[in-house]
């Protein structure tokens, strides 16, 4: 069983501390992914779960057995990288097949292993190819397999469809996907791209500068971010956020920096009287409603036709995006009102930042 | 670098032009005279040289001056010609090179793949000592080489020019390799490879260029070396540069120029082998060794 | 599961100390044989050693002799001419030969490596083809005598006051097509785009290059000019091969007086102290140098 445990996990170069502790588990045959900005860290980890990073503090163990001195080859893990990163000057089967030789691999077994790889990968009219003469995509799928062809236990992932165009990568992803479903193994998949997250992850890990932010399902994240971070990151377009404080008589009560006042709904959030709180809505959460209670102005309308965006700002300058289904009449230069459903209210303390859902 | 392709040409003039090309045609005439002198002058009777047209073809074409350079002329006190000398710098470049560039690719391997603290330091301690004037080292080594057992020996200018072309080919494989895909090690680590391994499969294959570079590069400095051979190997291990000298400036008997100019031909003559076969990587080698990778 | 453990502890420790133990011999000489080296030789021109290294300490006194003789005056003096003169003449023929072969020219691909072969050969070839070009009974002067021009001299390197300047001709002959591949790639290096807006702003050839083109060559200047001082101030072979620092001592450089002095005089401690200040002299120009490239690399 190859279930992957990391306990406290941090990574210093000299001083500077850039994995701060880290513990997660993920499951015999989860697929999780760590996503975050650039410089969280997520790369970093990933390689140290790889052993091509050593571990400063805490402990990363595979199944049972505790890897921290064990080499990167004898894990049971392969790696795709970013680049790829296929061996220039071997041809496609020489790079399937250079981690079984290490291993001692008889060749005849070698071969059966690749060609059936190559196979399943559809790449195997290019065994004899070098990867320059491959595709962005073949060349993708060349990595894959010589993940694939050593049978490892953990799957690693390190941004390996940030060089693919957009068309194509929507292809791989799901092609990775079935891969998973295919043969069912634990993998790990960094990425800083959410949509990449929310749609390939059993889990996801949000990490933000060398912290773990939240762990847990997409639409969990989705639905109950831990923090403002992550209300930010997760979901596209991004969250609308209103700075304001509860009314101190009545903490139900939000008046917004915007000028404007909102009953919060009773009951969800644990929010003090005359609290400084930030109030999250999602862009699909707004609508246009002459009743509503925030005063918006218009500043630039995209139609697409199916969908359509408004681009505004609060009285206060605050910026605001409203996803609207359909296609819509307000147009750039409008004063508009919006309503937000209750329920798709987030309530987050402006201080520290966490959320306030009860 | 040496992948030049676009002109930062400018709309000239046909009098502009002309100029350009006289000037230019002006400097390969410059270049090139020397070397024509020494051509034409060694195929000469030495009376056609004293008698005064440096320019003029031989009228009395002979291979006299060349034979004599080669196996008769006085060099020092023996009348050996240069053949030995140039069998030394034989000896001494082959292993000389060859220990100096495996060094520096492992070097440069370590240094850009297996980082360390303080490789920096380390790196640019093995830089600057690539432009130390070697008179600083002259007087501990001769004593050294001494105590070694190795002074005036083909060995002890092995070791010296192994311990100073070091420097330079590290610089080249360390700037090579830290342009070589850190991601590609990572693979072969995760692939299994050890240190070695990875060395030999993944880095070695696609270092052809850069070896070629190094090799000419010591293969030339080493050849042409002057300082140390006279300082540490003035007798019967002389390398070919000292022979020449000796050869050119002894003071005793007539100056047999059309020997002199053989001789010098000669000494050159594996260098420019090397230029006129492979000039491209001379270039990227100087290049390398004086701005950046 | 225990052995395997201590095995696979084995094979990390080996993995993590390979890389350092392979660097650990070049690492090893260069500590001994050239800063180990440096010191030494620091050391020695300390003492009063004339033939052999002697340990008694004399403090600065090698260093006050050192600027107190003649024969070192004319040496460095003799560098300040044949560094600058070196330096100035092949800037100017290298930046000159690059962009005129720069301008689209035909044959430049034949032009190019007449003008750098020079660079293959050795200084004691060089300074053989030189001394004899320029010899007057049998060079330059005899020959243009023969062909009729019976009132021209030029005995350079006979002469005690123009010596030094024969040094130059054959130095700059041996490295300025070197500085011109320097300043070619440079040249090459210069985005073609920003050429075409500047003629478009209408700039003239020669603000063309005075204003956009000269002033991007920065780099390649301050290469040049750190390798050429390096090269000049290390400059011995050439010397020896052509005139042997005479005639008298016209062409004495401190490379050459540094060797007569320890190894044909007898006086190591004053030959130590001229190798010191060549090395800082050196040092000035290669550290800053370098360590600006190093943290540009890094």
């Amino acid at each position: 069983m190859a279930k992957l445990d990391l306990r406290g996990v941090r990574k210093s170069y000299g001083s500077v501390e850039v994995i701060k502790g880290i513990d997660l588990t993920v499951d015999h045959g989860e697929f999780c992914v760590f996503v975050g900005p650039s410089g969280c860290g997520k790369s970093t980890l990933l390689r140290m779960i790889a052993g091509l990073e050593s571990i400063t503090a805490g402990e990363v163990a595979i199944g049972e057995e505790v890897v921290n001195a064990i080499p990167a080859a004898d894990r049971g893990l392969a790696m795709v990288f970013q680049s790829y990163a296929l061996y220039p000057h071997m041809t496609v089967r020489q790079n399937l097949s250079f981690g079984l030789e290490n291993i001692q691999t008889p060749k005849p077994q070698i071969r059966e292993k690749v060609e059936a790889v190559a196979k399943m990968l559809q790449i195997d009219m290019l065994l004899d190819r070098r990867p320059k003469d491959l595709s962005g995509g073949q060349r993708q799928r060349v990595a894959i397999g010589r993940a694939v062809v050593r049978e490892p236990n953990i799957f690693l992932f390190d941004e390996p469809l940030s060089n693919l165009d957009a068309e194509l990568r929507v292809d791989m992803r799901g092609e990775i996907a079935a891969l998973h479903k295919r043969l069912g193994n634990t993998m790990v998949y960094v990425t800083h791209d959410q949509v990449e997250a929310m749609t390939m992850a059993d889990k996801i890990a949000v990490l933000r500068l060398g912290e773990l932010e939240q762990f847990g399902r997409p639409l969990d994240l989705f639905n109950t971010p831990a923090n403002l971070f992550v209300a930010g990151f997760i979901g596209s377009p991004k969250m609308n956020f209103l700075q304001g404080r509860t009314d101190a008589d009545n903490r139900s009560r939000l008046i917004l920096d915007t000028g404007d006042t909102i009953d919060l709904p009773e009951g969800r959030f644990t929010q003090a009287p005359g609290q400084a709180v930030t109030l999250g809505l999602r862009p699909t959460e707004l609508q246009p409603d002459p009743d509503g209670a925030l005063h918006a102005h218009v500043g630039a309308v995209e139609q697409l036709g199916s969908e359509s965006y408004l681009y505004g700002t609060f009285q206060n300058g605050t910026p605001v995006t409203v996803h609207n289904p359909g296609q819509t009449t307000i147009r750039p230069g409008d004063k508009v009102t919006l309503t937000a459903k209750s329920t798709a209210m987030h309530l987050f303390d402006t201080e520290t930042g966490l959320t306030l859902r009860a | 670098m040496s992948v030049a392709t676009q002109d930062t040409a400018i709309r000239t003039g046909r009098v502009t032009r002309t100029f350009i090309y006289v000037f230019l045609l002006v400097f390969a005439l410059f270049y090139l005279l020397p070397f024509l002198v020494m051509v034409l002058n060694s195929l000469k009777p030495l009376e056609e040289i004293t008698s005064g047209n440096m320019i003029a073809l031989p009228q009395d074409w002979t291979i006299a001056p060349w034979l004599s350079a080669w196996s008769t002329a006085q060099i020092g006190v023996e009348p050996t010609g240069l053949r030995p000398y140039f069998w030394n710098s034989i000896k001494m470049v082959v292993p000389a090179v060859a220990i100096s560039t495996v060094l520096g690719a492992l070097n440069g391997y370590v240094l850009t793949k297996w980082r360390f603290r303080f490789d920096t330091i380390l790196f640019g301690l093995m830089l600057f000592a690539c432009f130390i004037p070697f008179q600083i080292v002259l007087i501990p080594m001769a004593r050294i080489l001494g105590e070694l057992g190795i002074a005036g020996t083909t060995t002890g200018l092995i070791l010296v020019h192994v311990v100073y072309g070091l420097g330079f080919s590290t610089l080249y494989f360390r700037n090579y390799y830290a342009a070589f895909p850190t991601e590609l090690v990572r693979a072969a680590q995760i692939d299994g490879a050890g240190f070695f391994q990875i060395f030999w499969r993944i880095l070695l294959p696609s270092s052809g260029p850069i070896i070629v570079v190094c090799v000419i590069w010591q293969f030339t400095n080493i050849w042409n070396d002057f300082l140390f051979g006279a300082s540490f190997a003035s007798g019967g291990a002389a390398p070919m540069t000292v022979a020449l000298n000796n050869l050119v400036n002894s003071s005793t008997g007539v100056a047999e120029y059309n020997v002199h100019f053989a001789g010098a031909i000669m000494a050159a003559g594996p260098t420019l082998l090397v230029y006129i076969v492979a000039g491209r990587y001379f270039v990227r080698g100087l290049m390398a060794g004086s701005v950046k990778g | 599961m225990a052995a395997a453990d201590t095995r696979a502890d084995f094979r990390t420790r080996m993995q993590n100390w390979l890389p350092k133990i392979v660097l650990a011999p070049s690492v090893t000489l260069m500590l001994i044989f050239v800063y180990g080296f440096i010191f030494y030789t620091i050391y020695l021109s300390f003492t009063g050693s004339r033939m052999l290294p002697s340990y008694d300490w004399v403090g600065l006194r090698n260093y006050e002799n050192l600027f107190r003789l003649s024969h070192w005056e004319i040496a460095i003096t003799n560098l300040g001419i044949f560094a600058s003169l070196y330096i100035i003449i092949c800037t100017l023929i290298g930046l000159s030969l690059a962009i005129f072969l720069d301008q689209k020219i035909r044959g430049e691909g034949f032009l190019r490596p007449i003008y750098l072969y020079p660079m293959a050969l050795s200084f004691i070839v060089t300074g053989t083809a030189w001394k004899w070009l320029l010899d007057p009974g049998i060079g330059i002067e005899a020959t243009m005598q023969t062909w009729g021009f019976t009132e021209f001299t030029f005995n350079w390197i006979k002469d005690r006051d123009m010596a030094i300047y024969t040094i130059v001709i054959a130095a700059v002959w041996q490295t300025s097509g070197f500085v011109m591949a320097m300043f070619l790639a440079g040249l090459r290096g210069i985005d073609n785009e920003i050429l075409k807006a500047a003629q478009m702003d209408g700039a003239s050839n020669w603000s063309l290059y005075r204003r956009i083109i000269i002033p991007q060559l920065r780099p390649a200047f301050l290469s040049a000019f750190v390798i050429l001082s390096h090269l000049a101030i290390k400059s011995y072979d050439l010397v020896i091969a052509m005139t042997d620092g005479g005639p008298g001592r016209a062409t004495e450089l401190p490379a050459t007086f540094m060797y007569s002095y320890t190894f044909t005089r007898n006086q190591m401690g004053i030959g130590a102290s001229s190798a010191v200040i060549m090395l800082m002299t050196i040092a000035a120009i290669m550290i800053p140098y370098l360590y600006a490239e190093l943290r540009e690399k890094k």
